[in-house]
């Protein structure tokens, strides 16, 4: 489980947020809400360890990130506002090049199945520079399906996707909270999980305030 | 596991020259443009061109590398592909020594090849190409691992690229002297080995540490 206790956060000497804690149980999803500016991604990339809080920590399974950090680092799939895509590089090979940085098998079938369903089937190997912005999100999306991670933290994951690829999305989050595993997500319209099979997932919220 | 993460890296930026050649074939013209325009300038002379040859020659490899300095970090960055890398359950500075390896592969291998016909130009002998080459086959990996430390360092400066320039050119000393005097060296009669072993005991130190350096430089960078 993921147990964030009393993290603050400032840039430069203003402060953004303090004594912000939380706590993730396997099986459960986290929607951070708050305003443009408060600090959801700063507070993101504390949690995945890429930036330094001022005072807190962020504990996996008991022990701090930075004292378990190999463990964490393979139970964690990040996605933040950079897609860590390449323009010049099909989708498919986007995916797989990918999923060997962190660590993940990733078979050319398993690849070729999630680029299909998140709706990629035919342009699996057209260069990413030809695509929309919508369907770069896709391909960044469809490393979820193939991800073994059991933590997703995802930053803004709904932006410039279609209804259908909304669905899709929520659908997939749904199906992975199902299975036991964790999301944390930013967004700023209220989200409701819902799996394929009607079944809904219910999401708690964390209201993120900045400091007066 | 983390065989595999190397050389996908290692993999992944050579494709990435690949499909980018103008930004590869720029640094390369610009070595033998460099290179080809000296003679012209300094005249028939052979003995001249036979002494300037390897300075020349040397200080055209060290400015092209420097051009594909700035790049090597830079895109990664932009794209959120270092964030990636810097989560990812292998040591970072592993996968930053692919990149680096794929670096010198891209923007050092060339200039190695290209330095005996070029120095055909000079009227080098034989035996003075053979060391020519050598020493930069010793040389250029140096300019890649200590140039990297640089270019992590300034990643994300405004002005990043003259800082990298002034942070890095001063270390560059060491390779130039050493480089270019190995092929004097063995000219003069006295044979080029002592170049050489300074050569290896710079690149060895640089081959080990500089990966952790560039790792480190880069989680700051990325914070």
């Amino acid at each position: 489980m993921l147990r964030v206790s009393n993290l603050s956060c400032s840039r430069g000497n203003k402060p953004l947020f303090a004594d912000v804690s939380f706590a993730l149980q396997a099986g459960q999803a986290l929607h951070l809400e708050g305003d443009n500016g408060v600090g959801k991604t700063s507070l993101l990339r504390i949690i995945c360890g890429l930036s330094p809080a001022d005072a807190g920590e962020v504990c996996w399974h008991d022990k701090t990130i930075q004292q378990n950090a190999t463990a964490f680092r393979s139970s964690l799939f990040y996605l933040g506002h950079g897609l860590s895509l390449k323009e010049e590089l099909t989708a498919l090979e986007n995916l797989m090049s990918d999923a060997a940085v962190s660590g993940r098998t990733l078979s050319q079938a398993q690849a070729l199945v999630a680029l299909a369903r998140m709706g990629l089937r035919g342009r699996e190997h057209l260069p990413l520079r030809v695509m929309s912005q919508g369907q770069k999100r896709r391909t960044a999306l469809a490393r979820l399906i193939a991800s073994q991670a059991p933590l997703w933290v995802l930053d803004e994951p709904f932006v410039a996707l279609d209804a259908k690829a909304v669905d899709g999305l929520r659908g997939l989050l749904a199906e992975h909270v199902t299975n036991g595993g964790m999301v944390l997500f930013t967004s700023h319209q209220p989200v409701a999980l819902t799996s394929a099979s009607g079944s809904s997932v219910a999401v708690q919220t964390y209201r993120l305030k900045g400091v007066a | 596991m983390s065989g595999t993460a190397f050389m996908a890296v290692l993999r992944r930026d050579l494709l990435l020259a690949m499909r980018r050649k103008s930004e590869v074939l720029t640094a390369v013209f610009f070595f033998v443009v460099v290179a080809a325009l000296f003679p012209l300038g300094i005249g028939p002379e052979l003995n001249t061109l036979r002494l300037v040859a390897p300075g020349v020659l040397w200080v055209g490899a060290l400015l092209s590398s420097m051009l594909a300095l700035q790049r090597l970090f830079e895109a990664d960055y932009r794209d959120g592909t270092l964030e990636q890398m810097a989560l990812s359950p292998t040591p970072m500075s592993l996968l930053i020594s692919a990149k680096l390896l794929a670096h010198w592969l891209v923007s050092g291998v060339p200039l190695v090849l290209l330095a005996p016909v070029l120095g055909l130009q000079f009227d080098l002998s034989a035996d003075a190409l053979v060391t020519l080459t050598l020493a930069l086959l010793l040389g250029t990996p140096v300019l890649s691992l200590v140039g990297g430390i640089g270019a992590a360092l300034t990643l994300g400066v405004r002005g990043g690229g003259v800082l990298l320039s002034l942070l890095v050119l001063p270390l560059f000393i060491p390779v130039l002297v050493f480089g270019a005097g190995a092929v004097e060296a063995q000219a003069s009669g006295l044979g080029a080995q002592a170049h050489f072993s300074i050569l290896m005991a710079m690149l060895l130190p640089a081959a080990f540490f500089s990966p952790f350096a560039c790792a480190a430089a880069l989680r700051i960078a990325l914070e």
